[in-house]
């Protein structure tokens, strides 16, 4: 084989690699736009009005999870399903007030979570996603206070104190992980801050109701 | 799923009474969820720091080789050096199965960036090794056919009985295949075209007077090769394409220069002559 038709060859490997990236792409900014729909429909549970309608809200996202389209492996992924994993975490968040397990998560995303059954939510994909949950609850801790609900700052601050201890169990390396870990601090001091404006105003009790999610 | 429904839910149990959370930490399910991801990371991490220290001791062992290699204009037996080289390109093999072992089961392009740079430094040193022997570009089937680990000790004569004969299969070890990606044999290649201009200065400084016009070909070749891929692979591969057209211009004025000093004296040779029989 010549060297001309060895680099030909060549071509058409990169060529076809090409082609990939390009559907890919395609298929990326639809899945972007359904998180964005996603998102605003949750974001509107910092509004005051919007705490009431969050059980709805919730099951509203679900169904739009569900008419997601499908998931091709690549890396071009990590964004937005750092993205879908947060919100999946947001939502199991303000159903239960609990930590979404991976698993869960993904199967609210619609993939799996092992490899060989195809495209999976990864440990560190689904850790960037829990990440990104705890600035969004650090925001909901303020705006709670804000349209009176006393109450949910504290049970936010258990949540998120208790998140930072076991992320504390991992051996980060030096990685984007690492650095958005690093973000956490910063998430758990704004709500120590509520929590502790709450409470020397008298303004925080333990809540009467605590079964009630 | 109702809200209600707590299986995918990790929640403290006892309720919310605590603000303390470390109390409750060992017995908690985040925490012990975050346990699971303390063990899977780590592993990860170790796999990659293993591939990394493989991916060092074959960078290493490659460079030696091509070093090795770039003795054979300066020593009148090319044969002795270039059966060294098939020891030390062996030792290789064996590291890149040790590659392939750990990569069983995993998506290697979780861990490409651990072992790139070995494989391009042995792209690197086999292809120059092959235009030592052959004068010819190796292509990238070739190279992945010396990947493909058996476990049957081989009985054949390890180097190649002719020019054109296979290349030997590694022996008695037991791996996975390991399949080079075609970005990883472009970078390789045009490493190796750097390890082409220094042979072809150093063989000019060693009056051989046939190898640069040979080597100046083929870089030349490969050049084309290279333009015609121009920007749509990998970064890398534009930047080296930088390197490589600078070696080729150092090649080219080599050639040049060795042109203009054998040429002949006498004016009446200086210049070709078209003979009335060419003319159209």
């Amino acid at each position: 084989m010549s060297v001309t038709e060895m680099f030909a060859d060549i071509q058409g490997f990169l060529s076809a690699d090409q082609d990939i990236r390009e559907d890919i792409r395609k298929v990326v900014q639809q899945l972007e736009q359904a998180a964005r729909e996603i998102l605003t429909l949750l974001q509107s549970v910092h509004q005051p009005t919007g705490f009431k309608e969050i059980p709805t809200k919730c099951a509203k996202a679900r169904e739009m999870f569900l008419l997601m389209v499908e998931f091709h492996w690549t890396e071009h992924w990590r964004f937005v399903l750092q993205r879908l994993a947060f919100l999946a975490t947001f939502v199991g968040y303000l159903e239960c007030e609990a930590l979404v397990t991976r698993e869960e998560a993904a199967k609210i995303i619609g993939i799996e979570v092992v490899r060989e059954e195809g495209f999976h939510l990864g440990v560190e994909d689904y850790l960037a996603g829990v990440l990104i949950m705890a600035s969004e609850l650090s925001r909901l801790a303020v705006n709670s206070v804000t349209a009176g609900d006393y109450s949910r700052p504290l049970r936010i601050s258990n949540f998120i104190n208790e998140l930072d201890s076991g992320f504390r169990l991992l051996n980060l390396k030096n990685d984007p992980l690492r650095k958005r870990y690093d973000g956490l601090k910063y998430d758990v001091k704004k709500i120590e801050e509520v929590v502790y404006d709450l409470s020397i105003r008298g303004l925080s009790k333990e809540p009467d109701n605590a079964g009630d999610k | 799923m109702s809200k209600g429904d707590a299986q995918g839910c990790l929640k403290k149990s006892g309720g919310l009474q605590e603000r303390d959370a470390s109390a409750n930490a060992s017995s908690s399910p985040v925490i012990a969820a975050f346990k699971v991801f303390q063990q899977e990371l780590d592993t990860k991490h170790d796999k990659h720091e293993r591939l990394v220290k493989i991916s060092r001791d074959i960078t290493i062992e490659s460079k030696r080789t091509i070093f090795l290699l770039h003795r054979v204009t300066s020593v009148t037996d090319v044969e002795s050096i270039l059966k060294e080289s098939d020891v030390k390109l062996d030792l290789v093999r064996r590291k890149i199965a040790q590659i392939a072992e750990e990569l069983k089961g995993e998506d290697i392009y979780q861990f490409h960036r651990a072992f790139t740079a070995g494989i391009q430094e042995y792209v690197e040193a086999v292809s120059f090794q092959h235009y030592i022997r052959h004068r010819t570009l190796i292509s990238l089937e070739e190279i992945n056919a010396m990947l493909v680990f058996t476990e049957a000790q081989s009985t054949d004569a390890k180097e190649p009985a002719e020019e054109d004969a296979p290349p030997p299969t590694v022996t008695a070890v037991s791996a996975p295949p390991f399949q080079v990606i075609p970005s990883d044999y472009l970078l390789g290649v045009a490493d190796l075209t750097g390890e082409l201009m220094r042979m072809c200065i150093g063989s000019v400084g060693n009056g051989d007077i046939d190898t640069p016009f040979q080597l100046s070909q083929f870089l030349r070749q490969v050049h084309d090769g290279f333009s015609y891929i121009g920007n749509s692979g990998p970064y890398e591969v534009s930047k080296k394409l930088h390197t490589l057209r600078q070696s080729l211009a150092k090649v080219e004025d080599a050639c040049y220069a060795l042109r203009v000093a054998a040429a002949p004296r006498s004016p009446s040779t200086c210049w070709p002559t078209c003979s009335p029989a060419a003319t159209p």
